[in-house]
């Protein structure tokens, strides 16, 4: 939603130049290089690119982290929970948090949590990333086809895009899933599908926008000039000059949608049980949290800080990338 | 101010197109809004009706209550019908007993037999309390964050502020609700829990339920407004006019609030605007979370039993706010901004 150059604090320094050694001649840098080198100091950002990294390790070692640190996911361990309180875990053990259960475990059925979280890691990240892939490439077509070609096809995108932006979105994405059919797969598609199918405007739209001061610069106008067909322009002059905005709204993306799924899940509307899904871990806390707040604390944490990396990345490259900051 | 351009013939053909454009953006979401649920339980196999009467009803009372709604027609037929209610009113025929629902007639909700526009009407004040009072806070602590932000560019405050901000966008409101309720609520017992109570009924406990929706929903927002206000900020200073501001003697003071707010406020104006309209249209996360019965809150409980009829009255309704606001929006930017061209 924040357009422009958030600068980070580190760029307003001056960039340290490499001592210079006589005789070597004044090297181009490519814009990849240049933002390489930026994203290095930028030490938080690393930090979120970092996190992001192990989060998707997690997600894809699950099956084997799970059986190093934790339990099968759904193992009940009534033991681990006292009856007399209405089934949360004994007062003072802070939800059930042991050496053996490293996160507490959950009310009434005493599964472990920590195996919930990291498979639930897997849920979202894989809706997540599916449904920003489906956004960014709805995103492209339609906005290098509106943005290139303008004319009526660009007044029917750009107003198909608007009417999809003033759709109460959670609202209606919630009504459509809860009267399809609530198997396993076919909700995870469906969450993938509403997901990216409202999120693809906000791609659509950055990219239409580049498209259109794009397609007026000089070095289209020569492509066109020597002959070169439309397609050619759009796939050699002007997708390469579309890859660094594309990639930043992407990683942009992908903590809404991360939110939009735990939301969903959240409002009862998620991937059905038994597959964990960290927003159905916290609806589910919150007629614990009262006397089992950690229950609550640890899902809600797992999605702040997932979140918050994306965020944290998305923005470092923003930075790195923008060409309009100092170099 | 005027809006530029100045010609009077130019404003009205702007608000004219404006509204155009408002009202076919309404007639179409209308239309997918109505496919999509009144085809998806058919694709899906069950019968509306069947919702209505509910389980135990026989095949007779079925088809009886799919023919007084006028289930049994094409959709299109049932699309027409919906709008002619919602223009002037429609009648519902049953044979011995007749209804008539007033204009807008957003039908009958399946699980109350009452009509769904007084049910949202009745939700209304509860979702604009909550909206008003986290924008009011919200738009202060955002654009002043930012604005403070930008001025200290660099500086230590501005870094908190933005790690702030980051967070803020990061928290889901389910989250900070919950946690906001166990510190302030159940622990500390500053704030009421309990329920909702009405304004007019007892204020101080109105704002006391209210007031965690109001932070915790602000904090959200004022995140993104901080943003967005220190970019355009430090975007805006760089311009070639500031400049002339500055070497033809102007305070900083006067720089600053004349000329840098006011490019600042533009897509402050736009956003702001698409944020109440969608909230309006019920803040289904938080009035959950916070046990305040509003719009979002019918509106989850509609999807939870399955009353279509409410379910679409809330979309139309929650639609109608976001393309109000965007209409009054592009009026306002027609106002704030110079450079927007009328023609």
């Amino acid at each position: 939603m924040t357009v422009g150059p958030v600068t980070s604090p580190t760029e307003t320094q001056p960039v340290e130049e490499a001592p210079a050694v006589p005789g070597t001649a004044i090297e181009g840098r490519s814009l990849g290089r240049i933002a390489w080198t930026r994203l290095k100091r930028d030490r938080v950002a690393l930090a979120g690119g970092v996190t992001v990294l192990l989060l998707i390790l997690v997600a894809i070692l699950a099956p084997l982290i799970n059986k190093a640190f934790g339990h099968p996911v759904n193992e009940y361990h009534q033991d681990k929970i006292d009856p007399n309180l209405g089934g949360i875990p004994p007062v003072g053990t802070w939800g059930g948090i042991s050496s053996e259960f490293l996160l507490g475990v959950q009310p009434v059925t005493g599964r472990d949590l920590f195996s919930q979280i990291i498979y639930g890691a897997q849920t979202s990240l894989l809706i997540a990333f599916a449904a920003t892939l489906l956004a960014v490439a709805i995103g492209i077509v339609v906005g290098i086809s509106a943005g290139f070609f303008g004319g009526w096809l660009d007044s029917l995108f750009s107003r198909f895009m608007d009417l999809i932006l003033a759709f109460p979105l959670i609202l209606f994405a919630i009504a459509l899933i809860s009267v399809l059919p609530p198997t396993r797969a076919f909700r995870t598609l469906v969450m993938i599908v509403v997901i990216g199918g409202f999120s693809w405007p906000y791609i659509g739209r950055i990219v239409r926008g580049q498209t259109l001061s794009l397609r007026e610069r000089e070095f289209v106008e020569s492509a066109r000039s020597i002959g070169a067909s439309n397609l050619r322009i759009i796939f050699k002059e002007l997708l390469p000059n579309l890859a660094a905005p594309i990639l930043v709204y992407s990683t942009l993306i992908i903590p809404t949608n991360i939110l939009f799924e735990a939301a969903l899940s959240f409002l009862g509307v998620g991937v059905p049980p038994p597959t964990p899904s960290w927003g159905r871990l916290l609806s589910d806390a919150v007629q614990y949290y009262e006397y089992d707040p950690i229950y609550m604390f640890v899902p809600g944490m797992a999605i702040f800080i997932t979140v918050l990396a994306f965020n944290l990345f998305g923005d470092g490259l923003r930075d790195a990338l923008d060409p309009k900051a100092n170099r | 101010m005027a809006p530029a351009g100045g010609r009077p013939m130019d404003v009205i053909n702007y608000i004219l197109r404006r509204v155009l454009t408002s009202v076919v953006l309404m007639i179409i979401i209308s239309m997918v809004t109505f496919g999509v649920f009144f085809m998806v339980p058919k694709l899906a196999g069950t019968n509306p009706a069947e919702l209505y009467v509910g389980k135990q009803a026989t095949p007779a009372d079925v088809a009886a209550t799919a023919r007084k709604l006028g289930l049994d027609q094409p959709v299109t037929v049932q699309y027409a019908r919906f709008v002619k209610g919602l223009v002037a009113g429609r009648d519902f025929d049953d044979g011995p007993n007749k209804t008539h629902c007033d204009a807008p007639c957003f039908g009958y909700s399946f699980r109350n037999d009452r009509p769904v526009w007084p049910l949202l009407l009745d939700r209304l004040p509860v979702t604009i309390s909550l909206a008003i009072g986290a924008a009011i806070i919200w738009l202060i602590g955002g654009v002043l964050a930012g604005v403070i932000s930008a001025l200290r560019r660099g500086g230590a405050l501005d870094r908190t502020v933005m790690v702030l901000a980051l967070a803020g966008v990061s928290l889901p409101i389910y989250f900070t609700g919950l946690l906001a309720q166990l510190v302030f609520v159940h622990t500390l017992h500053w704030l009421p829990g309990g329920e909702y109570v009405n304004f007019a009924d007892d204020p101080a406990g109105w704002a006391g339920k209210l007031f965690l929706g109001w932070v915790t929903l602000a904090l959200l927002y004022a995140a993104t407004y901080a943003r967005l206000t220190r970019a355009q900020m430090l975007e805006t200073v760089g311009e070639d006019y500031i400049r002339t501001a500055r070497a033809k003697g102007l305070r900083e003071r006067t720089v600053i609030a004349k000329h840098v707010m006011r490019s600042v406020l533009t897509p402050i104006v736009t956003i702001f605007g698409l944020d109440i309209g969608s909230l309006l249209g019920g803040a289904i996360l938080t009035e959950s979370v916070f046990g305040l019965p509003g719009i979002g809150r019918l509106s989850i409980d509609a999807v939870n039993t399955k009353d279509l009829p409410v379910v679409l009255g809330v979309t139309l309704f929650g639609a109608l706010f976001i393309v109000l606001a965007n209409f009054i929006v592009d009026l306002l930017y027609a106002v704030i901004d110079p450079r927007v061209r009328l023609g």
